[in-house]
C-alpha cells in the first residue's frame, strides 16, 4: 500500500492504495462517484475521462488506465465536480443540454470532461479534442455544436482551485530523478516501469496480471524534457506524446500530422515516447519515424550509458537489445529533415492502431537520390527499415521510372501478416503505393484525403 | 401544446452532471456478489473434462455453478428454448458460457473465471455461408421463398440482364454501456431485477422460468440504458437469469456486468448477409423481373433470426415497385455468436441488396443512378390515395398508399445542388489522378410495425396526484432515443399542462405488464397512444366531475395552457385535481393501444404487415485515395419523413445518429473471425465505430414537412430505424469514386474499409 495525496473535485484526499488500482475503480467502488463510466476499460472509448491538473496545466485523461500513484500531488476533477457549488452548470454542460448533445448519456460524462479540459485550454479544434470519446447515439454533430457554442463563455472560477499546487512528499515507488531511477532499477531489474500506463494499464485491466514490483516514472522531472540546443533534438523518454506533438509541429510537421492521429488526446496526454519505444511493439507509431530520421537511442543501466542506432534496438518480435535493469533514457534525432513524410494507414483515421505506418526520408541532389532512410511499422515483427527499397533508390534518378522499378524490392524487405487490421496483400501493396504517394507529394500533387473539403 | 416542441432530452441535466443512474451505478449492499462467466475457447465440440478447483479456490470466490447446478430452466432463448444459459456439455461458439463464478468483486470474479482448466473434443466448426449451405445447416426448415408475378418469364423477356453478388458484414452494437443486471432477493423467493434491457417483460419471463416461479414473483425495473440499438432486446437474459439464480441460492444481492471484451465475445450482433441478384431491366433501367437469394449467418442459436430474415425479405423492394420478384431467404446456423436484433432488424440488409442493384443497373446503362431509382419508385401517395393508380403493391401484396419519395427526392436534389455538384466532381476528378471524389444517393421506405402482429400492443399507467403533479409510466424503455420525453409531451398535451408537471418513471413490469420490446421503432407510436388513452380516461373523469359541479356541458370543459376552463370558470390544473380528489374521482388509469389494420400470413408471405411506411433520402459526397483506399465523407444532405414530429430536436438527433451509425456499418466497422471461429475484433481497439471526425463535415439534416396519413399519435411517424439506412449513400458515393478510376463496375463490398475500396479501384480499372 502506498499513501497518495491529491485533490478530488477541490478537496484534498489521502488514499492508501494498491499501486495498480485504477482511478476509475477507486472512484466508482470506493468513492461512490459513479458519474465516471467504464465503457471499455482499455482507454479506447473515453467514457471514463476525467480532468487532471498539474504543473503542466489542464488535460483530460482516461481514468480506466490511470493508476492512483500517477495522481500524487495533482488535482482530479470528475463530472460530478464540473458544476458550481450552487448547481450552476459549466458552460459546456449547459450547451450539451440545450443543443441536444446527449442521448443515452453514458458517454456524456467523458465528453464533458474532455470538453471542459478543451475549454480551459481555449481549444477550438474540437475533432481533435474529442477524438478519444466515442458516442454511438448522436453522430457527434450536436456535441460539436455544443462545444462551439461554449467557446465564447468564460471558464467558471470554481475550477480555479485545481491550479493550486499540492505540497506532497515523494513516493517510494516514484523516483524523483533519473539517477534515482537508474540506481533503483539496476537493483530491481524484475520491476515493471510505468510511464503513462497506456500499455501497462491493459496488462492489469485486460490481462488481469499482478504487478508485484513497479516504479512510476512520471515524477522524474529530468526524464521529461527536450534538449533543443544543437542540431539534434534530444527527447527524454518521459516526454508525452502531447509534448511530442507540440515540438514536432515546429521541426517535423509531417510527423506531427501523424501524432495528431496517434491514439487520442487522453492517451497522448499520458503516453510517453520512451514507453512506445521500450515496449518493442511492431505497431508502435514512433519507431519507424525515428528510424527514418536516423535516431540514436540512449540506454542506461545504473551509471552506465550506451548509445545505439534505434533500428538495432528491435531484434525480433518481443525481443529488444535491452539488458535487465537497463532502460530507455532518451532518444536523439535530427532537427531538420525537410523530406520526411509519415503516412499512417488504419481502418479509422483517428484513434486507431496502424495497419501500416510508413516513414520516408529521401535525400535528392541534382535529380539523383543520394540517401534514403525508409522504415515501416506493421510490416514485420518489429519496426523495420526497408533496406532493399533504399538500396534500389540510392544513386538512381528521382523519377517515376525509378519508383516503378523500386516497387518489387518491397517484397524483399517485407513478408507481412494477415490480421484483423489488414491482409498481407493489402499491407504490401499499400506500402508500395506509399512510396508512390511520397513521390507524388514531393512533386506537389494532391495526395491527402484529409485536406479535401466539400 | 407540448407536442411538436423541440424540448431537450428529459435526462439531459442528469447526463451532463453524472447523476443519471445506470444499472452499475445503483448503490449495492456490502454483501453484493458479482458474477463472471467462464466461456468456451473453441467454436464447436464437447467438453471432455472441466477442472474448476482453481476457480473455486481463487480469492473472493463464493460459488461456482455449472449447468447441473441450475434449479429449473437452463434457457435464455427468446424464441425456441435452444439457448442454454450454461453449456450442457456441447459448445457451439467461442465465448459460449460454460460456468458462472460468484465472487466478492467484479474483478475477483473475472480473474477467477480465467483459471478454469477445460478440455474439449473439438469438431470442425461451420463458420461461413458456404460451409453452412454445404452442411445443410438451416434454421426454419430450409430456404423460405416469397414471390410476386412470374419472375422467370420476366427475366427471360427483359432487354437487359445482370447478375451480381453483394457481401455485407454484420455490426457490433457497441452501446457504450455494456450489459448489466442486478438482482435483489425478496421474501418468499421473489426477486426484483434491475436490468439494462429493451425488453423488461422478456427478462421477467426468463427469470421466472430460471427460478421456477410464476411471473408475478419477478419484478423488473429498467430506468435507462446506455444505448441499446437492438442489442438489449434478448441478450440481457443470460445476465439476469444468472444473477437471479445465485441471488435466490445465496440470499445475497447479485450483480453482473460484462467487461467490454466479454460483451463483444459473448453477445450477438447484426446479421451479416450475402445477396445474389439476377435482374432484368429495360433501357431506362426499369426493373422487369428480379430474383434475390439472401443468405445470412444466424449463429449457433435461433434467437430472432427468423423475424430478422423475414424483414430483410420484406425490404428487398425498398422504394421500388417490382412487378415480378422472387426472394429466397437462407437462414443458416453457424458456430458463431447468435446474431440478434440490430437497428433495422434485417431491413437494412434487404434494402442494401436492391440499392446495389440500382447502382449496378445505372452503371451498366450509363445512366444517372438517381434517375434509375426514380424510374423504379412506387407511385406517389397523392394519385394512389385518390384511386388513380392500381397495382402499387409490394412483393408481399401490400398496397403502398403513403409513398412520398418523389417530392422528397426532388427537394433533396434541388437543396443539395446535385446536378452542379455532380459536374464539378467530374471536373475535379479529371484534374486529380490520385484522389477521386464520388457522390451517392440512397432512399429508404421502411415498414413500421412488428411483423409478429401480436407484439403491436402497449400499455400505460398514469396517476394524477391531488397537487396536480402527474406520474407517467408505460411499457417502453429509454435507451437514449428520447421516448420518455416524447410520451411525457403527449401526456402533458392531453392535460394541457407544461411537461415539467409530468414525472417520468422507470419502466416496471409491476406497473405495466405484458409489454413488447422497445424495438421496431415502435416506442412512441405504441406507448404514446397508450399514454394518451390513459390520460384521456382521467381527463374525461375530471371533465365530467367539473362539468357537474359547475353545471355546464362537459363539451365546455377544456384543458389548455395549464388551466382547466369549465364554461366561463377557470382554474389551475392543480385546483382541478384537488377538486376532483375531494369529489372522490379516480385519478389513476391504465391505457392500452393495439395497432389497427394489420394482417400478415407469414407462411404465404402475403398481407399487410405494416401500418405505414417511413421515408427518407440522403445524398453524400466522399473522397478516396486510389493508392491506399483511404476515404472520407465530405458532405451529407438528408431529408427525412417523421410525419408530424412529436419533438423535432429529438427526431433530428435520431436521424443524425442513425446516419453516422449506418455509414459506420458500411465503412469502418469490420467484424473479423479467424479460421478457428474466434472473433478477433472484440474491443474498440480493433473494432472501429465512427469517431468524431468521421461524421460529415457538412451535415444538413431536414425533417420533411408532412404528416402521417394514418391515425398515429399526433400524426407522427416512427424514427429509430428508418434513417439508419441513409448511411448507404456514403457507400454508394465510395463506389462512385472508385468507378471514376476505370470503365468497370467496382463491385464494392461492405464494409468498405480502405482495403476493400482499393480492391474496388483495381476492379474498376480492370
Amino acid at each position: 500500500m502506498t499513501e497518495i495525496t491529491f485533490l478530488l473535485n477541490g478537496e484534498t484526499v489521502r488514499v492508501a492504495a494498491d499501486p495498480t488500482r485504477t482511478l476509475l475503480d477507486w472512484l466508482r467502488e470506493d468513492q461512490g462517484l459513479t458519474g465516471t463510466k467504464e465503457g471499455c476499460n482499455e482507454g479506447d472509448c473515453g467514457a471514463c475521462s476525467v480532468v487532471v491538473t498539474d504543473e503542466k496545466g489542464v488535460r483530460a485523461l482516461n481514468a480506466c488506465i490511470l493508476f492512483l500513484p500517477q495522481l500524487h500531488g495533482k488535482a482530479v476533477r470528475t463530472v460530478e465536480g464540473m458544476a458550481g457549488p450552487d448547481g450552476t452548470l459549466h458552460p459546456v454542460q449547459q450547451a450539451m443540454v440545450d443543443l441536444h448533445g446527449s442521448q443515452c448519456g453514458f458517454c456524456t460524462p467523458g465528453f464533458i470532461s474532455s470538453m471542459v479540459a478543451g475549454h480551459m485550454q481555449g481549444r477550438t479544434d474540437h475533432d481533435v479534442v474529442l477524438a478519444g470519446n466515442l458516442c454511438r447515439c448522436t453522430g457527434y454533430a450536436p456535441i460539436i455544436r455544443a462545444a462551439e457554442a461554449a467557446e465564447a463563455e468564460d471558464a467558471p472560477e470554481w475550477l480555479d482551485d485545481d491550479a493550486a499546487e499540492l505540497d506532497v512528499a515523494p513516493l517510494s515507488i516514484a523516483p524523483e530523478s533519473v539517477d534515482e531511477l537508474a540506481a533503483w532499477y539496476a537493483d530491481n531489474p524484475d520491476a515493471t516501469l510505468i510511464g503513462g500506463a497506456t500499455d501497462v494499464g491493459l496488462w492489469v485491466t485486460k490481462q488481469m496480471r499482478d504487478l508485484p514490483k513497479v516504479a512510476f516514472l512520471n515524477r522524474c522531472a529530468d526524464l521529461k524534457g527536450f534538449d533543443l540546443s544543437g542540431d539534434v533534438i534530444r527527447a527524454g523518454a518521459g516526454v508525452t506524446m502531447t509534448d511530442m506533438y507540440e515540438t514536432m509541429q515546429v521541426y517535423h510537421p509531417s510527423y506531427a500530422g501523424m501524432i495528431r492521429r496517434y491514439a487520442s488526446e487522453q492517451v497522448r496526454n499520458a503516453a510517453t515516447l520512451g514507453g512506445n519505444i521500450a515496449n518493442g511493439s511492431p505497431i508502435g507509431d514512433n519507431p519507424p519515424v525515428l528510424i527514418a530520421l536516423g535516431a540514436t537511442l540512449h540506454l542506461r543501466k545504473g551509471s552506465t550509458r550506451r548509445d545505439i542506432q534505434l533500428e538495432d534496438f528491435f531484434i525480433d518480435y518481443g525481443k529488444q537489445d535491452r539488458a535487465p535493469g537497463e532502460f530507455v533514457e532518451a532518444v536523439s534525432f535530427p532537427k531538420s529533415a525537410p523530406a520526411l513524410r509519415v503516412y499512417k494507414i488504419s481502418k479509422r483515421f483517428d484513434q486507431d492502431i496502424s495497419a501500416v505506418l510508413g516513414a520516408f526520408n529521401v535525400t535528392v541532389a541534382d535529380g539523383k537520390v543520394t540517401d534514403a532512410r525508409i522504415a515501416f511499422g506493421g510490416m514485420a515483427g518489429i519496426p523495420k527499415r526497408a533496406k532493399a527499397v533504399e538500396d534500389a533508390l540510392i544513386g538512381k534518378d528521382w523519377s517515376e521510372a525509378t519508383i516503378d522499378a523500386t516497387l518489387p524490392a518491397f517484397a524483399a524487405d517485407f513478408t507481412p501478416l494477415t490480421d484483423m487490421r489488414a491482409s498481407a496483400d493489402y499491407r504490401l501493396e499499400a506500402a508500395q503505393n506509399l512510396l508512390c504517394r511520397y513521390f507524388a507529394e514531393l512533386n506537389g500533387q494532391a495526395t491527402n484525403v484529409l485536406e479535401v473539403r466539400a | 401544446m407540448s407536442v411538436t416542441k423541440p424540448l431537450p432530452h428529459d435526462s439531459g441535466p442528469l447526463h451532463v452532471t453524472g447523476q443519471a443512474r445506470y444499472v452499475d451505478d445503483i448503490p449495492t449492499p456490502a454483501n453484493c456478489l458479482h458474477l463472471a462467466f467462464g466461456t468456451s475457447s473453441i467454436a464447436r465440440g464437447t467438453v471432455t473434462a472441466m477442472d474448476l478447483d482453481p476457480v473455486r479456490t481463487a480469492p473472493g470466490v463464493v460459488a461456482v455453478l455449472t449447468a447441473d447446478d441450475l434449479p429449473f430452466a437452463n434457457d435464455v432463448s427468446p424464441s425456441i428454448h435452444d439457448e442454454p444459459l450454461l453449456s450442457v456439455g456441447t459448445v457451439h461458439y467461442v465465448g459460449q458460457p460454460i460456468f458462472v463464478v460468484a465472487a466478492t468483486s467484479h474483478h475477483a470474479a473475472r480473474r477467477a473465471a480465467a483459471k478454469a482448466r477445460i478440455t474439449y473434443a473439438e469438431e470442425a466448426p461451420i463458420l461461413t455461408v458456404d460451409q453452412a449451405v454445404a452442411a445443410g445447416q438451416y434454421f426454419d426448415d430450409g430456404p423460405r421463398v416469397w414471390q410476386k408475378g412470374d419472375t422467370d418469364a420476366a427475366l427471360a423477356a427483359a432487354p437487359h440482364r445482370l447478375r451480381g453478388r453483394l457481401e455485407m458484414g454484420g455490426q457490433e452494437h457497441f452501446y457504450l454501456e455494456s450489459h448489466a443486471s442486478m438482482v435483489a432477493p425478496q421474501e418468499g423467493g421473489d426477486v426484483v431485477v434491475y436490468s439494462s434491457t429493451q425488453h423488461p417483460t422478456e427478462i421477467q419471463h426468463k427469470v421466472a422460468e430460471a427460478l421456477g416461479v410464476p411471473m408475478n414473483a419477478v419484478r423488473v425495473e429498467a430506468r435507462r440504458m446506455g444505448g441499446g440499438f437492438g442489442g438489449k432486446e434478448s441478450q440481457g437474459n443470460a445476465l439476469a437469469c444468472a444473477c437471479a439464480v445465485i441471488a435466490v441460492k445465496t440470499g445475497r444481492p447479485v450483480k453482473m456486468r460484462y467487461d467490454r471484451d466479454d460483451d463483444m465475445t459473448i453477445t450477438g450482433k447484426r446479421h451479416d448477409f450475402r445477396i445474389d441478384y439476377d435482374v432484368g431491366f429495360d433501357d431506362t433501367g426499369r426493373i422487369k423481373g428480379i430474383d434475390f437469394q439472401q443468405y445470412t449467418r444466424g449463429g449457433w442459436a435461433l434467437d430472432l433470426t427468423i423475424p430478422v430474415a423475414d424483414r430483410a425479405m420484406l425490404h428487398a423492394d425498398n422504394a421500388y415497385l417490382l412487378d415480378h420478384a422472387r426472394i429466397t431467404s437462407h437462414r443458416l446456423r453457424t458456430n458463431t455468436q447468435s446474431a440478434t436484433a440490430y437497428r433495422g432488424f434485417g431491413g437494412p440488409q434487404g434494402i442494401f441488396g436492391i440499392e446495389r442493384v440500382m447502382d449496378h443497373i445505372a452503371h451498366t446503362l450509363g445512366l444517372d443512378p438517381i434517375a434509375v431509382r426514380q424510374v423504379n419508385y412506387y407511385h406517389n401517395m397523392g394519385p394512389v390515395r385518390a384511386g388513380k393508380v392500381s397495382g402499387n403493391t409490394t412483393p408481399y401484396g401490400m398496397e403502398v398508399r403513403d409513398f412520398i419519395l418523389d417530392e422528397m427526392t426532388e427537394k433533396l436534389l434541388a437543396d443539395a445542388n446535385y446536378a452542379d455538384r455532380k459536374a464539378a466532381i467530374a471536373d475535379w476528378n479529371a484534374k486529380n489522378p490520385i484522389l477521386k471524389r464520388g457522390i451517392g444517393f440512397s432512399p429508404v421506405k421502411f415498414g413500421i410495425s412488428f411483423t409478429l402482429t401480436h407484439l403491436n400492443q402497449a400499455g400505460a399507467l398514469v396517476h394524477v396526484y391531488q397537487d396536480g403533479s402527474i406520474h407517467l409510466n408505460h411499457g417502453g424503455t429509454e435507451m437514449g432515443q428520447g421516448l420518455f420525453q416524447k410520451v411525457a409531451q403527449v401526456a402533458a398535451s392531453r392535460f394541457g399542462v407544461d411537461v415539467s408537471l409530468v414525472k417520468i418513471t422507470a419502466t416496471d413490469t409491476g406497473k405495466v405488464p405484458n409489454t413488447s420490446a422497445t424495438a421496431a421503432s415502435s416506442g412512441s407510436d405504441l406507448n404514446g397512444m397508450a399514454a394518451k388513452a390513459a390520460c384521456d380516461t382521467i381527463r374525461d373523469r375530471m371533465a365530467n366531475c367539473l362539468a357537474e359541479l359547475h353545471q355546464c356541458p362537459v363539451e365546455r370543459v377544456r384543458f389548455e395552457d395549464g388551466k382547466v376552463r369549465v364554461g366561463d370558470n377557470e382554474m389551475t390544473f392543480e385546483q382541478a385535481a384537488a377538486t376532483c380528489y375531494q369529489n372522490r374521482v379516480s385519478l389513476s388509469a391504465t391505457g392500452f393501444y393495439k395497432t389497427p389494420d394489420l394482417s400478415w400470413d407469414r407462411a404465404k408471405g402475403q398481407g399487410r404487415p405494416f401500418f405505414y411506411f417511413s421515408h427518407g433520402a440522403a445524398l453524400t459526397e466522399v473522397v478516396i485515395d486510389t493508392l491506399t483506399g483511404e476515404n472520407r465523407i465530405l458532405r451529407t444532405d438528408i431529408i427525412h419523413d417523421v410525419g408530424r414530429s412529436l419533438n423535432p430536436a429529438l427526431d433530428k438527433g435520431q436521424v443524425e445518429g442513425a446516419f453516422v451509425q449506418g455509414a459506420g456499418w458500411l465503412t469502418t466497422e469490420e467484424l473479423v473471425w479467424d479460421d478457428k471461429g474466434r472473433l478477433r475484433t472484440h474491443a474498440p481497439s480493433t473494432y472501429k465505430i465512427p469517431a468524431c471526425s468521421d461524421r460529415p463535415e457538412v451535415f444538413n439534416v431536414e425533417l420533411w414537412d408532412g404528416e402521417n396519413p394514418e391515425a398515429t399519435i399526433y400524426r407522427s411517424k416512427a424514427v429509430g430505424e428508418p434513417p439508419f439506412n441513409l448511411g448507404m449513400s456514403a457507400f454508394f458515393a465510395l463506389s462512385d469514386a472508385a468507378a471514376a478510376c476505370g470503365p468497370n463496375y467496382p463491385m464494392l463490398d461492405a464494409p468498405a474499409t480502405a482495403e476493400r475500396v482499393l480492391q474496388a479501384v483495381k476492379r474498376a480499372r480492370g
